[in-house]
């Protein structure tokens, strides 16, 4: 098969965005459960119940957020050193957090310690609350643009600081994030528990599900009246990567121009709120299987709702707009586009197969009657 | 231009991370391997000892497996965190093998490592021993992906600098892949935690004995690291002198710092084994010279001769100079001068265009330096040899030591069946060694890289984030603050369920669940 540029660098922003949705599915709901481990897990077997349930999995959950980064360096190795250059902090306290989830679910039942346990349970949650919120927070960020510019060798220069990234649109954003994320890890926990644990989960989806939609549909309104980006020169997709060589303009509501082109992309925020519904409906008629699937629908549509209002945008500037990154001008060769992709071609289909095949051998439900069974080896 | 103490404070941050976070994985590497050969043996013998020493040995494997996770993540932040200059100019082939790495090799570990603790019950023996043995791949070839980046680093084949996107792109993915350099650290890091681990079985085994618990346990598992530490040391020493001969321009200069080969010598060279070398000075005073010995390892001959500090240092005034001149023409290109002639030209000088960089120390517009400007940059670029050649000769001492006591474990555990106090102690505190040699073994590699990142590309005091002297402190802290904690908090879960046992796994029949003295 040929591929000319242009084809490859649509395909690795898509691939990009499908690392990404990974994540959100499968280490999605690791992170709503740690978020929810404090609050729907009474006392201590219970709440082994809840970790248990993502015990021997979330390892694996968290590779797609890894690959991600790493794909995101070889692919996009621009908007890798701009982002994690300029959200500086942001990352350093999303890293800080993720430090708690390996070790928390590791040492935490090692010791019999009341104290002990409960202050693993404050870490795990912060490594579940603080990524969550901030990956929503950053991607409202980007909506909203990111004060960076280039000096003439290409190195980048982030002006804003790291208070500025919390402001009103972007922590909505960040909400968002946190709530689906709990929405989904609560369906989760509804497939993998019983009685009462179950029980407060059908609760949670159903709060959560409507908060979710609720949020998303108020960033909707909120985003027709925020500056959006767009390329008012000549687009040369199959250009060397020269972020440089564009003009780029901002305006109200221009983040809906795509939507306003093809207005066939409207099913995909619409999604989101069906999805939503349907996850509500599924919990609630103990379906939490299919709930499970329309939860990650919602995820989906969420995710990619956001991503196609930005296309071609990776990263926009709000400060020098003309060194914004786009799908067109920060990415790498043709040459590496090509090898990622045949490399990621072979092996993604493999690793799905077998994390399937994982899921399958550690199915069925986490009791408490498990946890007394393996006090010594459970988490 | 970034501010010095923001390069050197970025640089003693990804030391210190990068050193902690090879604390623990020499020891994933070793341990998931030993722990297949248990399993292994534990499948073909049947006999249940096998997988209490696979559960026991997996227990500290998976309390050690936490922080190599924990920490290897800012490793893939800290690139693009810290080093966002270098992420940009050579993102394009140094992101590759990371992605890889993630794709083919890191999904494969932490996806199966949940099913190697918690699937004993839900899976067959063949089956659980495929996942062990799935866990241990996966660990290696995550070195292999991360050696192949850095490989790249040392010596950077298969790519070629890009004028229009301002970084290197590649040109050749097998180069990148076959790269001598990476090979070769890819064995000799890969054997360094096999003997790692073999070396922290075999202590904790001699400490079971010495304290007269849980013999037959404990044996098995002195045996079977004594054999396989006597293998994976003998590789990390013949293989590892290889690290010295590779290609490369700056592999060449590492080895002449790391020797204190001041001056070319005739072939074959001698070999330094101790002295005081004085890099002002260009001499080692009081230095005991073993003949020959330098010239085989370096060259694997008698006749070519190993080039020294002084004559590396006239060829880099040349290539300052030639630097300058690619650097020139880069701008003329990049103002878009873009004429036969200019790309010609451009072309001619460009393998210096990182010579020409390192005078951006001295002046930023480069084209303009002075004389002494060059001077200094030429000088700039050899490393500082005194580090490099005294933690050399820790690591090698490390080295000839544990050789010597996998020698005589293996001889005591296939005769007398190893009950001889002394060698018991020795093996015992021979435990910090491994580490000690991992990471003096780390520091060579990367401070004998520099001045670069990038081997004759991208100087190190250019791949730097533009971050504020208040920035690093504040992460730099964060990460001194949670990285002591954490360990401290690993140090006394690992001594907990060291002094434990076997007793750990309550089965039932061990040192701390049975009357004392009663046989297994």
């Amino acid at each position: 098969m040929i591929f000319d540029y242009e084809t490859l660098r649509l395909i690795w922003w898509a691939l990009l965005g499908a690392l990404l949705i990974g994540f959100a599915i499968t280490g999605g709901f690791d992170l709503g459960v740690a978020i929810l481990l404090p609050f729907l897990g009474k006392n201590d077997t219970e709440r082994r119940v809840i970790i248990n349930s993502i015990g021997a999995t979330w390892e694996g959950n968290q590779v797609w957020f890894v690959t991600a980064g790493g794909a995101l360096f070889a692919a996009w190795p621009m908007a890798y050193s701009v982002a994690f250059s300029g959200f500086y902090f942001a990352l350093l306290l999303t890293l800080f957090a993720l430090f708690m989830r390996p070790i928390g679910f590791d040492y935490r039942s090692k010791l019999p310690s009341q104290r002990w346990r409960s202050n693993w349970d404050i870490a795990l949650f912060v490594g579940g609350f603080i990524p969550a919120l901030i990956f929503g927070v950053a991607f409202g960020n980007l909506l909203e643009g990111v004060p960076f510019h280039f000096d003439d060798e290409m190195r980048s220069f982030y002006t804003g600081s790291f208070w500025a990234l919390l402001n009103p649109f972007a922590l909505l954003a960040g909400l968002i994030s946190v709530s689906m994320l709990i929405m989904h890890g609560a369906v989760f926990l509804q497939i993998k528990t019983v009685d009462a644990i179950n029980q407060r989960c059908k609760q949670m989806v159903t709060v959560f599900a409507l908060i979710t939609m609720a949020l998303f549909a108020l960033a909707g309104i909120w985003i027709a009246n925020i500056n959006g980006y767009q390329i008012t020169s000549e687009i040369l997709p199959n250009a060397p990567s020269n972020p440089l060589t564009k003009i780029v303009t901002k305006g109200l509501g221009l983040w809906l121009a795509n939507y306003a082109h093809y207005p066939v992309l409207w099913a995909i925020p619409g999604l989101a709120f069906i999805a939503g519904s349907a996850t509500i409906i599924l919990s609630k008629i103990k379906r939490p299987g299919l709930a499970f699937i329309s939860s990650s629908l919602t995820l989906t549509s969420v995710i990619l709702t956001a991503g196609v209002s930005m296309f071609p945008f990776l990263m926009p500037s709000s400060s020098v707009m003309n060194s914004s990154l786009t799908v067109w001008d920060a990415s790498s060769s043709l040459t590496t586009l090509k090898i990622m992709f045949w490399v990621t071609m072979v092996f993604l289909p493999i690793i799905i197969i077998y994390t399937s095949w994982v899921f399958r051998v550690l199915r069925g439900k986490i009791t408490q009657e498990h946890i007394h069974n393996n006090d010594h080896s459970a988490y | 231009m970034i501010a010095e103490n923001v390069v050197d404070l970025s640089r003693w941050q990804f030391a210190a991370t990068s050193l902690y976070h090879f604390l623990f994985v020499p020891l994933t590497l070793g341990l998931s391997f030993l722990l297949a050969i248990m399993e292994s043996t534990y499948v073909m013998t049947g006999k249940e000892i096998y997988k209490d020493m696979t559960q026991f040995w997996g227990k500290l494997f998976g309390i050690n497996f936490a922080l190599g996770v924990t920490t290897g993540l800012t490793m893939e932040f800290e690139f693009g965190m810290n080093w966002s200059y270098f992420s940009h100019y050579v993102g394009d082939v140094f992101g590759a093998p990371l992605a890889i790495e993630g794709l083919m090799a890191f999904f494969l570990e932490s996806t199966f490592v949940g099913l190697f603790f918690f699937g004993w019950d839900k899976l067959g023996k063949g089956q659980h021993l495929l996942i062990t043995w799935l866990v241990a791949l996966g660990s290696n070839l995550s070195a292999l992906w991360i050696l192949v980046a850095n490989g790249w680093m040392q010596n950077p084949v298969g790519a070629d600098f890009n004028y229009e996107t301002m970084r290197m792109e590649i040109t050749s993915f097998s180069s990148l892949l076959f790269n001598p350099a990476a090979q070769v650290k890819f064995v000799h890091t890969v054997a360094a935690g096999y003997t790692t681990a073999s070396a922290f079985v075999l202590a904790i085994s001699a400490y079971y004995m010495l304290k007269g618990r849980d013999a037959a346990f404990a044996q098995r598992s002195y045996t079977i690291a004594a054999g396989f530490g006597l293998a994976a040391i003998l590789s990390v020493i013949v293989l590892g002198d290889e690290s010295g001969y590779t290609d490369g321009e700056v592999q060449k200069v590492k080895l002449a710092a790391i020797e204190a080969e001041w001056h070319t010598e005739a072939a074959p060279a001698a070999f330094t084994a101790i002295g005081i070398p004085d890099q002002d000075a260009m001499e080692t005073r009081y230095a005991v010279k073993i003949p020959w010995v330098l010239g085989l390892i370096g060259t694997r001959s008698v006749d070519e001769p190993i080039t020294g500090l002084t004559e590396i240092l006239e060829k880099n005034r040349l290539r300052v100079r030639n630097g300058m001149k690619a650097y020139a023409l880069l701008h003329e290109l990049r103002q878009g001068k873009r004429d036969d002639v200019t790309l010609t030209e451009f072309d001619r000088y460009k393998t210096d265009l990182g010579y020409g960089l390192l005078l951006k120390r001295y002046t930023e517009a480069v084209v303009d330096a002075t004389d002494q400007q060059i001077e200094l940059a030429a000088q700039y670029s050899l490393p500082r040899v005194v580090p490099l050649f005294w933690t050399f000769r820790a690591m090698v001492a490390c080295g000839f030591i544990m050789l010597a006591v996998f020698v005589f474990a293996v001889i005591a555990s296939s005769i007398r069946r190893c009950r001889q106090t002394w060698l018991l102690k020795l093996s015992l505190y021979t435990l910090p060694l491994p580490w000690i040699a991992c990471e003096t073994g780390w520091f060579v590699a990367e401070f004998g890289r520099q001045p670069w990142t990038i081997a004759e590309i991208l100087p190190t005091f250019l791949s730097a984030s533009s971050l504020t002297e208040l920035d690093l402190y504040l992460s730099l802290a964060g990460y001194l603050g949670l990285y002591t904690v954490f360990l401290i908090i690993e140090m006394f879960l690992m001594l907990k369920f060291i002094k434990l046992g076997p007793s750990s796994l309550h089965k039932g029949r061990y040192h701390f669940e049975i009357a004392k003295g009663a046989a297994l």
